[in-house]
C-alpha cells in the first residue's frame, strides 16, 4: 500500500548497465511538500534514480510510486503529475524562450490560450521577459537553465524533479536558481533534487539522502547528518611547516578526539567542544609559543565531513576514480 | 481519445520542426538549391545528349527528377530524428504526458511541408526551362499528391533508420547507398526497356518506376508513340504506387514508433 504521506516512494531499486551497477537496492521516500536532496558524487546513481521515478527508464528490480501511482504499471499517468528539469538543459535552441514554454504547455495539453498565458507568466517570473522572443541559442548558460526549470513548472505539477539544477553554473546564477527553487516549495510543490554540491543540499533541502554506489547510506536533515559526525571543529593553518609540531601540541590540549591532518598543507583540524572560550585559549597559547598562523576557524561540520565519514575515507573515493566531490573543493 | 491526442501532439511537434527550418535558413537553401540544380543539370547535360523520338527528353525527365528528389528528401526526416535523439530536448519529450508517437509523426508531417516547397521550386524551374504539364488540372493535382504520398511513406522508412543510426553522418551515408541505386534502376531518367534483363525486371517492379510513370502520364509527358507497358505495375502505376506507399507506411510507421519508444528508454 502506498503511504499517502509520502508522495514519492521507492523500494529496492536496482538498475544495471552490463557490468556496471548504477542502482543497488535504493530505497527512498519523500514527504509531500518537502524538498529532498539526493546527494552523491558523479556515478552514485542519482540521475538513474530520477530517470526511473520520471518513467524515462525502467528498473531491473524494485518498485516505485509517485503520488500513489505506480511508475512501472502506469507511467503515462505519472507523467501527468510530474515536472522534470534535467541535467542538460532540455530546451530547443532554435525556438525562442516563449515558443519552448508554449510548446511544453501544449504537450501538457493545457490548451492554446492557457499555454501562452502560462509561458508569459513563467518568463516574467524567471526574469526572461526581455529574451522571450529570442532563439534560445543566444541565451547564456544560466538563462538556459532558468528556462529549462521554467519548463518543469509549466503544468504546475505537484511533484518536481530537478536533476543537478545548478551544475556548471557560476555562483550568481546558482544563487539565483536557489532563490527560485526555495520559492517554488513555498507554493506547495514537492521537490526531489539531485546535487553533487553539498552546499546546495545544505541550503535547499529539508531532508538529505546521501547515496553512494547506488545505495542510500544515510538520510536526515542536514543538522541530523552533521550530528552523525560530531560537534565543532577547530582548524588552524600555520604560516610555515616548522610550526606544525608546536601547533599540534597546543591543539591536542583542547581536542576531544584525535587530531586530523588535512589535504590542505599546513592545516590541522581538531574536534573540540566548548565554542569561543576554546578558540580564545588556543589563540592565546599560539601567541605565547610564537606559532605564526595565517588562518584559524571554528566551525560546525559541513556536509563534506559527513560525506567523508559516511563513505569511508577520501582515498577510497579517489581510488575508484569518482569525482572527489567529498573533498572541500566541491562545496567551497 | 488517444488518436486525437496523438494528432494534436504531432502538430505541435511539426510546428516546432518548421520553426527550425525558418530559423536556420541554411537548411532551406539546400532544400531549394538541390532540386533546382537537379532540374538544370539533367535538362541541359542529359537533355541535350539524349533524344527521344517524337518527344522531348526534358519533359520525359521531369517526372523522374520529381520522384528522385522527393525520395531523397526523406533522408531529411531521418537526419532530423537522429539529431533530435542526441539533444537534451528528447528527455523533455519523454517526461511529458504526450503521445509516444508524436515525435515521429510530427517529423514525418513537417517533412511533407518540406516536400511541398521543394516540388514547387522544381516545378517552377522546370516551367522556366520549357517543361509543360499537358494534362488537366486534376491530373496535375493527382500527380503532385501521389509524389507527396509516396515521399511520406519513404519518410517513415527513413524515420526508422534515423532512430537506429548513431549519428546524422552515418545516416546520410547509409541512405545515399540505398536511395541512389533504387532511384536509378528505374525509368526515372531513361526508359527501362533496353536495360539488361535482371535490371529491367527490377526496374519494372520498382515502385519508383511506377511513381515516375504515373506522374509522367498524369502530366502528359509520355512521348507519343511510346509502346504501352507490358507489366502490371506500369499498366496500373497509380494504384501500384499507392499500394506500395500503404505497405511501406503500414510496416515502417509501427516499427519507427516502437523504436522511438524503446530508444527513449535507453537512459
Amino acid at each position: 500500500m502506498p503511504n499517502i504521506e509520502n508522495i514519492i516512494e521507492a523500494s529496492g531499486l536496482v538498475k544495471r548497465y552490463g557490468e556496471v551497477v548504477a542502482l543497488d537496492g535504493l530505497d527512498l521516500s519523500v514527504r509531500e511538500g518537502s524538498i529532498v536532496a539526493l546527494l552523491g558524487p558523479n556515478g552514485a546513481g542519482k540521475t538513474t534514480a530520477v530517470s526511473i521515478l520520471t518513467t524515462l527508464i525502467e528498473p531491473d528490480e524494485g518498485s516505485a510510486t509517485v503520488a500513489g501511482v505506480d511508475v512501472l504499471r502506469d507511467p503515462a499517468e505519472v507523467r501527468k503529475l510530474i515536472g522534470l528539469s534535467g541535467q542538460y538543459a532540455a530546451v530547443d535552441e532554435h525556438l525562442t524562450g516563449f515558443e519552448n514554454l508554449d510548446m511544453i504547455g501544449r504537450l501538457y495539453r493545457l490548451g492554446r490560450r492557457r499555454s501562452k498565458t502560462r509561458a508569459r507568466e513563467l518568463l516574467e517570473r524567471f526574469d526572461l521577459t526581455d529574451a522571450a522572443d529570442r532563439p534560445v541559442k543566444t541565451y547564456s548558460g544560466g538563462m538556459r537553465r532558468r528556462l529549462d526549470l521554467a519548463g518543469a513548472l509549466v503544468a504546475e505539477s505537484p511533484v518536481l524533479f530537478l536533476d543537478e539544477p545548478t551544475t556548471g553554473l557560476d555562483l550568481p546564477s546558482r544563487q539565483e536558481l536557489w532563490r527560485i527553487i526555495r520559492d517554488l516549495v513555498k507554493r506547495g510543490a514537492t521537490l526531489l533534487l539531485t546535487t553533487q554540491y553539498l552546499e546546495e543540499a545544505d541550503r535547499l533541502a529539508d531532508d538529505v539522502l546521501v547515496i553512494d554506489h547506488g545505495k542510500a547510506i544515510a538520510q536526515g536533515t542536514s543538522d541530523e547528518l552533521k550530528d552523525l559526525v560530531g560537534g565543532e571543529r577547530l582548524e588552524v593553518k600555520v604560516t610555515d611547516a616548522t610550526y606544525l609540531p608546536a601547533a599540534r601540541e597546543i591543539l591536542s590540549r583542547v581536542a576531544v578526539g584525535e587530531l586530523q591532518d588535512d589535504e590542505r598543507p599546513r592545516v590541522i583540524v581538531a574536534p573540540v567542544s566548548g565554542g569561543a572560550p576554546v578558540l580564545a585559549r588556543v589563540l592565546a597559547d599560539l601567541d605565547v609559543t610564537g606559532v605564526q598562523v595565517s588562518d584559524v576557524v571554528l566551525r560546525r561540520p559541513t556536509l563534506d565531513d559527513v560525506f567523508l565519514v559516511l563513505t569511508g575515507n577520501a582515498t577510497q573515493v579517489v581510488e575508484e576514480g569518482a569525482k572527489p566531490t567529498s573533498t572541500r573543493g566541491g562545496a567551497a | 481519445m488517444n488518436a486525437f491526442h496523438a494528432l494534436s501532439d504531432s502538430l505541435v511537434i511539426a510546428k516546432r520542426n518548421l520553426i527550425k527550418i525558418k530559423r536556420v535558413p541554411d537548411i532551406l537553401v539546400f532544400v531549394l538549391i538541390s532540386p533546382i540544380m537537379f532540374v538544370l543539370l539533367f535538362s541541359y547535360v542529359f537533355g541535350s545528349a539524349i533524344q527521344i523520338p517524337g518527344g522531348s527528353y526534358r519533359e520525359f525527365l521531369m517526372a523522374g527528377i520529381f520522384a528522385q528528389t522527393v525520395v531523397f528528401g526523406a533522408t531529411f526526416t531521418g537526419a532530423g530524428l537522429a539529431d533530435d535523439m542526441q539533444k537534451g530536448i528528447i528527455d523533455r519529450f519523454r517526461s511529458l504526458p504526450m503521445s509516444r508517437a508524436a515525435v515521429v509523426m510530427g517529423r514525418t508531417a513537417s517533412d511533407v511541408v518540406y516536400n511541398v516547397i521543394s516540388l514547387m521550386i522544381m516545378a517552377l524551374t522546370g516551367l522556366l526551362v520549357g517543361w509543360r504539364m499537358r494534362g488537366s488540372v486534376i491530373d496535375a493535382v493527382v500527380g503532385f499528391g501521389l509524389l507527396l504520398l509516396f515521399a511520406y511513406s519513404i519518410s517513415w522508412m527513413m524515420a526508422l533508420v534515423g532512430l537506429l543510426v548513431p549519428s546524422v553522418e552515418v545516416l546520410n551515408n547509409a541512405s545515399f547507398m540505398v536511395i541512389f541505386p533504387i532511384t536509378f534502376i528505374a525509368n526515372t531518367f531513361v526508359p527501362s526497356d533496353n536495360l539488361p534483363t535482371v535490371l529491367r525486371v527490377f526496374a519494372e517492379w520498382n515502385p519508383i518506376s511506377a511513381l515516375a510513370h504515373a506522374t509522367r502520364t498524369l502530366f502528359g509527358n509520355i512521348p507519343p508513340g511510346t509502346p504501352e507497358p507490358t507489366v502490371w505495375p506500369l499498366q496500373n502505376p497509380i494504384i501500384y504506387s499507392i499500394i506500395w506507399a500503404g505497405i511501406i507506411i503500414g510496416v515502417f510507421a509501427p516499427l519507427a514508433v516502437r523504436r522511438y519508444t524503446k530508444a527513449a528508454k535507453k537512459g
